[in-house]
Order: C-alpha cells, then sequence, then structure tokens
C-alpha cells in the first residue's frame, strides 16, 4: 500500500481557459437565438389579451390561462370558417399518411433495385435522379398542375400524395440506395440463386432488414409533409387545407384585434406532432444514420 | 446423371482478360477442388457455374442441358458461400426454408427436408435461433444445410472453412466429406487451402493466372506435378527445386547441380528427352530425403542452417549456396543436430522430379 501511495501524483484538473469561455459563450448565444422566440411564443400563448396589450412580450403570464389553447384548437376563425386548427389536423393526417405510403414505398422500391440488381443505366440514372433532387419546386409547380389535372387526382388527397412522392423520390432513393448497398454481395446472391423473384426477396430478406433506415426516412418525410404548405394549398383543394394552412389563415385574415395569444397557441399545436415524433423515434434516428454496415 | 462440363470459357472484365480458352470436366459424384492463389479466376469460374457472372464467350452444361443462359435459380444447383449469406432476419429454420423458395412445394414436403436436414447435420435444436445468436461452426451448418434441402444434384462451395479456427475446420472438413459420401452428390468446391485440397477432393483443378495448370487427383498432383508452379504450391514446407544442367542424356542420362553434384537420372522417367547442356530445375520433396545419408541419385553433405518443429515433424534447413534445402527429419533426430554442422543427405530414385527449366513443363 504504501509503495502506492508513494507514487500517488494527482494528475491537475482541465483549467478553465480563455479560449473554453469564448467558445462557451458562442455556443450559449446560438441557443438564446433559438430559445429567445420559442418562450415568447410559448409564455404568450398562455397570457390573457389584457396583459398581452401593455406590451411587456418578455415577462411571466400574470394569470395563466389554457383559454387561448382551446379557443386555438376549436374556435379559430380561418377565412369564413371558425373551427379552429383542429380541422386542418386531421386533414394533415388524412393528406400524411397516403403521402407516407407512397413516396416510402415508391423510393425504397427503387433503392433496392437500384443498389442491388443489375439495372441498366444505373449510374446515368442515379445521375440524373441527384440532379433532379435540386430543381426547386416552384419551377415544376405549373406542369405538376397540368399532369395531376390530366391523371384526375388533382384537388384530392391522392394528389397531394403523388406531388410528395414524386418530389421526395430523389433523395429518399438515395438513400435508401446507400443503405442497401450496404448489404453484404453474397446475402444478395444466396437469395437470388434460392428464389430469384424481385419482389419475393425485397419482401422476405430486404425489408425486414431495413428497419433503421425506415425510420429515418419515416422521420424527415413525417416532418416535410407536415410542415409543408405549398403543397397542401395548390394541389389539396378546398375540403383538405392542411393545418399549417389553417394556421396562415387564422394568423392573417383576423378582423379587429389580433389575438396574439390565440395564434402562438395555433402555432405551437401545429408545431407538436413532428417533436412529438421526433422524442419518440429520436433514439432510432441516430441509430439509423450511424448503422453503416449490417453484420450478417 | 450429370457431369458439369466447361468447354471453350472466356470471361472478361472490361478490357481484361481473366479466363482464356479454359475447358474442364467434372464426372458425377466427383469432388472437384479448384486450387489457387487468389485472383487465380477459380471463384469467378464458381460463379460463372452458379449463374451469378456472366460468360463471355462459350458453354457451360449440366448432363446434356447448356446452362450458360439460365437463371441461377433454375440451374438445380445449390452453394454454400465463404460469410454464409445467412439471412439475419429470419430464423434457421427461416433460413432452412428459404432455401426451397424456387422450388414449388407443399408444406409437407417443405417440412420434411428440412427435418431431414437439420437431423443429418445435428442443428435441431436450433432451429428457431437467428444468425447472430449462432457461433460460427453452428452457422456454417446452417449454411451447408440451406444448400441440402433443395435436394440437388451439384452443390458449390466457395471457401466455406476460411472463417472458422484451425480446430473447426478440420472438423468441417471430415464432415462435408462425410456428406459427399452419403449424398453422392458432385461437388465443386474453391479454396485456396492445399489440405483442404489433398484432404477432400476426388480431383484437383489446380489454378494461376486464369489456366488451369493440372488437373489430377490428389496423388497425381502431389507426385508428379505438371509444371514448376504446382510443384512450388502444393506441399508444406513447399518443394526445394534446385537449378541444374543436363550432363548426358540417353539411357545413362545424367545432371550436375551447381555446385557440381552430379545426379543420377538413368531411372528417371522422361516424358520429354533431355538434350546435352539443357538448363532444367530439380524438384526434391523435403519428406523423401533419407537422413542417413546413404544411396540414392544424389548424396549431399551440407551445413545446418537452422532447424524447425512443427509437432509431429522437424524440417532441418541445409545451407546450399544461397539457397536453402529442407529436409523432413524426425524430431528426435533434429534435436541432436548444431547449427552450423555438416550434415549428409541422400535423395532415392522415382521420387526426384524434373522440370525444363525455360517452359517450367514437367520432363
Amino acid at each position: 500500500m504504501s509503495t502506492m501511495t508513494d507514487n500517488f501524483v494527482p494528475r491537475r484538473k482541465k483549467r478553465i481557459t480563455g479560449r473554453s469561455i469564448a467558445i462557451l459563450a458562442f455556443l450559449a448565444m446560438c441557443a438564446a437565438f433559438f430559445c429567445i422566440p420559442l418562450y415568447v411564443v410559448i409564455v404568450t400563448s398562455f397570457k390573457t389579451m389584457d396583459q398581452i396589450r401593455l406590451g411587456e412580450i418578455f415577462s411571466l403570464p400574470v394569470t395563466w390561462t389554457l383559454e387561448p389553447w382551446r379557443e386555438a384548437w376549436s374556435e379559430a376563425c380561418s377565412g369564413i370558417k371558425c373551427e379552429g386548427v383542429s380541422a386542418g389536423f386531421f386533414a394533415s393526417l388524412k393528406i400524411l399518411f397516403p403521402s407516407l405510403i407512397l413516396s416510402l414505398s415508391v423510393s425504397s422500391v427503387t433503392g433496392y433495385a437500384l443498389a442491388l440488381w443489375n439495372v441498366r443505366w444505373a449510374g446515368t440514372f442515379m445521375f440524373i435522379l441527384f440532379m433532379c433532387a435540386f430543381v426547386p419546386f416552384q419551377i415544376i409547380m405549373i406542369p405538376m398542375i397540368i399532369l395531376t389535372g390530366k391523371i384526375g387526382v388533382y384537388g384530392t388527397i391522392w394528389g397531394v400524395a403523388v406531388v410528395h412522392a414524386v418530389l421526395a423520390l430523389p433523395i429518399l432513393t438515395l438513400i435508401f440506395r446507400n443503405f442497401y448497398k450496404d448489404i453484404p454481395g453474397e446475402i444478395m446472391q444466396a437469395a437470388i440463386m434460392d428464389s430469384g423473384s424481385f419482389w419475393r426477396i425485397y419482401r422476405e430478406i430486404i425489408l425486414p432488414m431495413s428497419a433503421n433506415i425506415f425510420i429515418v426516412v419515416l422521420i424527415l418525410q413525417i416532418t416535410s409533409i407536415w410542415n409543408d404548405f405549398l403543397i397542401g394549398i395548390t394541389f389539396g383543394g378546398l375540403n383538405n387545407k392542411p393545418m399549417t394552412v389553417i394556421l396562415a389563415n387564422t394568423v392573417i385574415s383576423a378582423t379587429g384585434e389580433s389575438s396574439y395569444n390565440v395564434d402562438m397557441a395555433a402555432a405551437l399545436l401545429t408545431a407538436i406532432p413532428p417533436l412529438l415524433i421526433y422524442f419518440v423515434l429520436g433514439k432510432f434516428f441516430v441509430q439509423g444514420i450511424t448503422a453503416g454496415a449490417i453484420k450478417g | 446423371m450429370p457431369t458439369i462440363a466447361f468447354e471453350h470459357i472466356y470471361k472478361d472484365y472490361g478490357s481484361l482478360r481473366v479466363l482464356a480458352d479454359l475447358n474442364l470436366s467434372v464426372d458425377d459424384g466427383e469432388f472437384l477442388v479448384l486450387l489457387g492463389p487468389s485472383g487465380c479466376g477459380k471463384t469467378t469460374l464458381l460463379n460463372m457455374l452458379a449463374g451469378l457472372q456472366d460468360v463471355t464467350a462459350g458453354t457451360i452444361r449440366i448432363g446434356e442441358e447448356d446452362i450458360t443462359e439460365l437463371d441461377p435459380k433454375d440451374r438445380g444447383l445449390a452453394m454454400v458461400f465463404q460469410s454464409y449469406a445467412l439471412y439475419p432476419t429470419k430464423s434457421v429454420r427461416g433460413n432452412l426454408k428459404f432455401g426451397l423458395a424456387a422450388q414449388k412445394l407443399d408444406r409437407a414436403e417443405i417440412d420434411r427436408r428440412v427435418q431431414w436436414a437439420a437431423e443429418l447435420l445435428q442443428i435441431t435444436p436450433l432451429m428457431d435461433r437467428k444468425p447472430a445468436h449462432l457461433s460460427g461452426g453452428q452457422r456454417q451448418r446452417v449454411a451447408i444445410g440451406r444448400a441440402l434441402v433443395k435436394n440437388v444434384d451439384v452443390f458449390l462451395f466457395d471457401e466455406p472453412l476460411s472463417n472458422l479456427d484451425a480446430k473447426l475446420r478440420t472438423e468441417m472438413r471430415l464432415e462435408i466429406k462425410t456428406l459427399h459420401e452419403q449424398t453422392k452428390s458432385t461437388i465443386v468446391y474453391v479454396t485456396h487451402d492445399q489440405i483442404e485440397a489433398m484432404t477432400m477432393a476426388t480431383r484437383i483443378a489446380v489454378m494461376d493466372g486464369g489456366v488451369i495448370q493440372q488437373f489430377g487427383t490428389p496423388d497425381e498432383v502431389y507426385e508428379t506435378p505438371a509444371n514448376l508452379f504446382v510443384a512450388g504450391f502444393i506441399g508444406a514446407p513447399a518443394m526445394n527445386i534446385l537449378d541444374a544442367t543436363i550432363t548426358s542424356s540417353g539411357p545413362q542420362a545424367s545432371a550436375t547441380l551447381s555446385d557440381g553434384t552430379k545426379i543420377d537420372l538413368s531411372h528417371y522417367e522422361f516424358t520429354a528427352n533431355p538434350n546435352e547442356g539443357q538448363a532444367v530445375k530439380v524438384g526434391l520433396r523435403p519428406e523423401h530425403f533419407d537422413t542417413s545419408g546413404k544411396g540414392g541419385v544424389v548424396s549431399l553433405t551440407l551445413p545446418v542452417a537452422s532447424r524447425e518443429r512443427t509437432g509431429s515433424d522437424a524440417t532441418i534447413f541445409l545451407k546450399f549456396g544461397d539457397d536453402l534445402i529442407a529436409v523432413r527429419a524426425e524430431p528426435a533426430e533434429a534435436r541432436d543436430v548444431m547449427v552450423g554442422d555438416n550434415f549428409a543427405v541422400s535423395f532415392p530414385a522415382g521420387k526426384l522430379n524434373l522440370f525444363d527449366a525455360q517452359t517450367g513443363q514437367r520432363m
């Protein structure tokens, strides 16, 4: 024991240096940049209009009230309808599921074919697809309206779903393809010798191995579909306005006094679903994007 | 019953030609081992037989049928891969069943075959496990099982033992050999391991640079290598290959080593007539040396450079000019030999190999 204590020379603790203080200060500023507006939105949504009129936007609510939230959900006026953002919530859900199913199924099968089967001109196809990812939506919006009109889905849920699927196809196909590229070649060779069927191999071998990447793509797609405004307002028609559209109308179209507390509550209500998805699936998201090779 | 025939096979990768006019035929029930160093084209040949790679030119037949353009699943083959290639999300049972995906069988027949293979390979207790929960040897068995259930006449193995440890490898070697004897099927087996080739094959095709260097039984390949490549590749420690010159031809043929030692070739069965003054290579296997140093066609007394023991055997290395000559010895004998001592060995008639120094071909 004595020799051990004799040799016991503690290492010096790491000291806080000027550099680390600077880094911390910078990071704190970055955090504040996002947190301060969020703070204002949250506290405003719990205030009464009487307190808001005083103009102290950073103060905490004097009396906490849930009334703006209730009003935002079920009574706030968007245009001439006064049903709150709840109508938009259900419309968004109705848009979300067909869009997800369509975009995920098409892009995962395309990625699977490009990665694991000998597709003629696969390289060229990938290049064109990659270029498509950079085309702004606004450029092809009018042709898309004509196209969806021709196939009879313009102004319906499926019209929105088709447009979401088409626009997401380049980037999602790339993600799926890069994931499937890492599946060991011998597994695919074995499957080709055992079955040889494109769909059966996809269904029984490849799909069960894709859980991680599906969660990554699911989160990306849910966020982008839920937060979308332009596709929903353009292709959904009058009866399928998503939550974002209802929210915008609520905030813009108030006559007389603006109910800031109701607007803030409506904005938060609209933002909550993707946040929830992140909280629930966030763990898998990190696993998914770091999962490189699949160990056989 | 099927024989496998490769006829005038060519294979190009872009502008690189890896196989040129390759011909090979395997009889029914044979255990053919394709043996060669990495990049010799043996796996390419196997993949072409399996249908996993295209043939640039030529024909592959199984029996009378031309299978060159057939889909892999329609060729009536089963393959075991180096990495086992088990489906990670399926249980052992699921893996075996998927092996039958291309065959339209009723459920009872599928269950019967899966159970038969499981019992044969003794993996019945593992049937509901996922591959990730199996050891290397168990995975290997499942991979073989997935091939067995197909009930085909031809099995392909692509270096199936190279991911196992030495002890398991020996066990699995025996099991595969037993399996071959039980099923009487034709097996094409790719490996770079000469011990696997020597122990399991009924015939070996030694390949190098995309060319079949020799095709014969393990004994033929070992005893009478067709050329210098085969002589050097097969055998461990490797055959000693020494430069020599033919000093006289005819019935009293003889040659001289670079240090002047005379070799009596009067008993050697020439396949090509030697010319006087021709440069040749003499091949002497380490285990054929007589350590008593008496008799034989060559006698050498050389200083010992080093010695090593490899379990049941020992090898003594003798200095011959700048080269070393390996001599197999009894461990007890090798223990008494000191480095630097002179050691006398002789080489018996009839075991010697002679190659043309220019072409490398057996003489």
